[in-house]
């Protein structure tokens, strides 16, 4: 590695990936213009015209490592093989696996979620008994799958966490549940559907959590702004803050 | 006290077309007789409770929804939101450094926890985990284990408080305090701090504080033992917490319940000792565990972290003092990280030290455009997604933090262990007596700001 900074680092690190061609670059959607976020006045920087694109999507090839080492088999290698020995369909169910930071990552597809979750819970080699729950994240760009449902799995026995992340497009945004397999993602669940509308078939009572229940919108998706909503409150409207009072 | 009929009088929880299943009753205060005398009239065995937002032993807003047999709890459900500011929307807005000020904010009875986590987790993206000063760690894992000891304090005086005992929660608020002291010397704020940065903490520790932390490991081991003389066999203490909101590990484990609770169950599960952060392996300390699986289990629990806290400051006063980690940089190396300026005291306030301000104006052009876009702009963090988790007081407190590349967060979630837990409310609940919710409750030590960030 020529550079001494983690950010030159990372990305001549990226550039060596197999999938992570000029080509391929260029066909992915453009995710920034410019190069400070300015949209409304003109961008006097010399970088208006700078258009970022979004990295394609990566898989790591085999041997995943372990947290700590690179290039060898290690303690993901294990993992991923024990999940390929207990789960018949792997093929199917696994998208792709990413390993990046010291972190290893399983694209589940979202009809096999259930089915790979009880896997990963029951089977003794991968044990993974704790859920430390769901996170949304929302990707505009990422057409077709726009709404991600991170989970962190941790397994007690073995001191070992993983990944598993779970895709479904915005206009069919359907994700099954796994309140039965960790009943504790029946909070987790709720709150991911409150902030960004994300449907998880199964859930005994997918209710908003932490928005009043007859809010309109889920507040943490891209698309919704920071601020600007009128309330509501015993039946008066209460317009937002920079619209309360006319200074003019 | 007004006792309305749903179909003539007026009734705030279900006005206009809302059907009310049932008589309601609205008391306030002093009016407990004639609410049991208007319930036995009524001849109705079923009471649905409505305990909060508003109730002081629910730790802040949260409201609890009893339906109670008798004085037997048959159903519990637990209602939250009332606090939620949207800490998470907000940090997408702001650089990744000023992230810190708003996620101290979440859990505010232990803010050092907060801000330790994300910046683990952006350190972790950053790939500069391994490049932070020695001090630093030191410092962080210091000033978590004085959060520790302030939040059980808190913890065990609330507690106190709702079982009816004002001395124990005189005896925890006074002995936070000195704890807050510190806090207030060491980093200008009582809570909500922001100290812990991306890259390491905001300043050195200025002069004195040794000194201070030195007279509080004198002081806190026998103001400890105190409260333990005044709680550990007090009768109607253990009356009250013995056998009561049984949780056991099989429980823990399926509804996600970490920390204290889950170390009364008998499990020595503490991330500290397995999967260490900011070099908590070369401490020695110990965790501690009970097998009570009840609220009085997880009592002594916390009452014995706090003791091995107080050996963890002590281990990191020697490296402060006379160890590896004497003197040297607070902050990371990395100029393009690092953020620019020290703190210091001025006639006017704490500020940038005069040294830097002198540097940047009146020397060096580049230093100037330099602090200036590393201030306003921020850093840029490679895309990619982490997760970082420390042992919060209340148990495994995470972050899932997401970079598109660019200077700010492009999504930081929490995983907070109090929201997590208040989901086993009604696993410890029901069954019991209504008395015992408080302390099922009160057991959990949720922390509103956390649940509802």
């Amino acid at each position: 590695m020529s550079s001494q900074h983690p950010e030159q680092q990372a990305e001549q690190a990226a550039d060596q990936l197999p999938a992570h061609t000029e080509a391929d670059r260029r066909e992915q959607p453009i995710v920034r213009r410019g190069m400070f976020g300015a949209k409304t006045t003109g961008d006097t920087s010399g970088y208006g015209r700078l258009v970022v694109r979004q990295s394609p999507k990566v898989s790591t090839p085999r041997p995943y490592g372990s947290p700590s080492t690179t290039g060898v088999a290690g303690e993901f290698d294990e993992v991923a093989d024990e999940l390929e020995r207990a789960h018949p369909d792997f093929g199917d169910a696994i998208e792709r696996v990413v390993v990046d930071r010291g972190e290893l990552t399983f694209y589940v597809r979202r009809a096999h979620l259930p089915a790979v979750a009880r896997t990963l819970r029951d089977e003794p080699a991968l044990r993974f008994e704790l859920c430390t729950g769901v996170s949304g994240v929302h990707y505009p760009q990422d057409a077709g799958a726009e709404l991600h449902a991170v989970y962190h799995l941790l397994s007690i026995t073995h001191n070992r966490r993983i990944r598993v992340e779970v895709t479904c497009p915005d206009d069919d945004p359907h994700i099954p549940s796994i309140v039965s397999v960790y009943p504790t993602n029946d909070w987790h669940e709720r709150e991911t559907y409150d902030f960004f509308g994300i449907i998880f078939d199964g859930h005994p009572a997918l209710t908003r959590i932490e928005m009043p229940d007859d809010w309109v919108g889920h507040p943490q998706r891209k698309d919704y702004p920071l601020g600007g909503i009128p309330v509501e409150y015993r039946g008066a409207e209460i317009p937002p803050p920079d619209e309360r009072r006319s200074y003019t | 006290m007004t006792t309305t009929d749903a179909t003539t009088g007026y009734d705030a929880y279900a006005t206009g077309d809302d059907a009310a299943s049932g008589r309601v009753f609205s008391t306030g205060g002093q009016d407990w007789d004639d609410v049991v005398r208007a319930v036995k009239e009524a001849g109705d065995e079923q009471l649905v409770i409505n305990m909060g937002p508003q109730h002081p032993s629910t730790h802040g807003v949260l409201r609890l929804i009893l339906t109670l047999d008798g004085e037997t709890v048959t159903e519990a459900r637990v209602g939250i939101g009332y606090l939620h500011t949207g800490i998470e929307k907000n940090m997408e807005y702001r650089t990744w450094t000023q992230g810190t000020t708003f996620c101290t904010r979440m859990d505010y009875l232990a803010p050092i926890f907060n801000e330790t986590a994300y910046c683990l987790g952006v350190e972790r993206l950053l790939g500069i985990t391994d490049q932070i000063p020695e001090r630093a760690q030191v410092i962080r894992v210091m000033m978590m284990e004085l959060n520790r000891i302030s939040s059980h304090l808190v913890a065990i005086a609330t507690f106190g408080l709702e079982l009816g005992a004002t001395t124990v929660m005189l005896n925890g608020f006074i002995e936070r305090e000195y704890t807050l002291d510190i806090f207030e010397l060491v980093t200008g704020l009582r809570m909500n701090m922001g100290y812990v940065r991306p890259g390491g903490v905001a300043q050195d520790l200025p002069p004195g504080s040794i000194d201070r932390i030195q007279e509080y490991l004198h002081r806190m081991p026998k103001r400890l033992k105190q409260m333990r003389k005044l709680l550990d066999a007090n009768p109607v203490y253990v009356a009250r917490t013995r056998d009561v909101a049984y949780l056991d590990l099989t429980g823990c484990m399926s509804l996600g319940v970490t920390g204290p609770m889950l170390r009364a169950t008998g499990l020595p599960w503490d991330l500290r000792k397995a999967q260490p952060y900011c070099g908590y392996e070369t401490y020695d300390f110990d965790v501690h565990t009970q097998d009570s699986c009840d609220v009085y289990g997880r009592y002594l629990v916390r009452m014995a972290e706090m003791e091995e806290s107080l050996k963890i400051i002590e281990q990191c006063l020697d490296r402060l003092t006379s160890g590896s980690a004497k003197s040297g940089p607070v902050m990371v190396e990395d100029k393009k990280v690092g953020w620019p300026a020290q703190l210091a005291i001025g006639t006017d306030g704490m500020g940038n030290s005069p040294a830097h301000i002198a540097h940047i104006m009146g020397t060096s052009m580049e230093a100037l455009i330099h602090h200036f876009k590393l201030v306003t702009e921020g850093f840029r963090v490679p895309a990619g997604q982490a997760y970082a988790a420390v042992e919060s007081p209340r148990g495994e407190l995470g972050v899932h933090v997401v970079s598109d590349g660019g200077t700010r967060p492009y999504r930081a979630h929490f995983r907070d262990p109090s929201f997590t837990h208040l989901q086993a409310v009604a696993a410890m609940a029901e069954g019991g007596m209504v008395a015992d919710v408080i302390a099922a409750v009160a057991s959990i030590d949720p922390v509103m700001g956390g649940v509802d960030r």
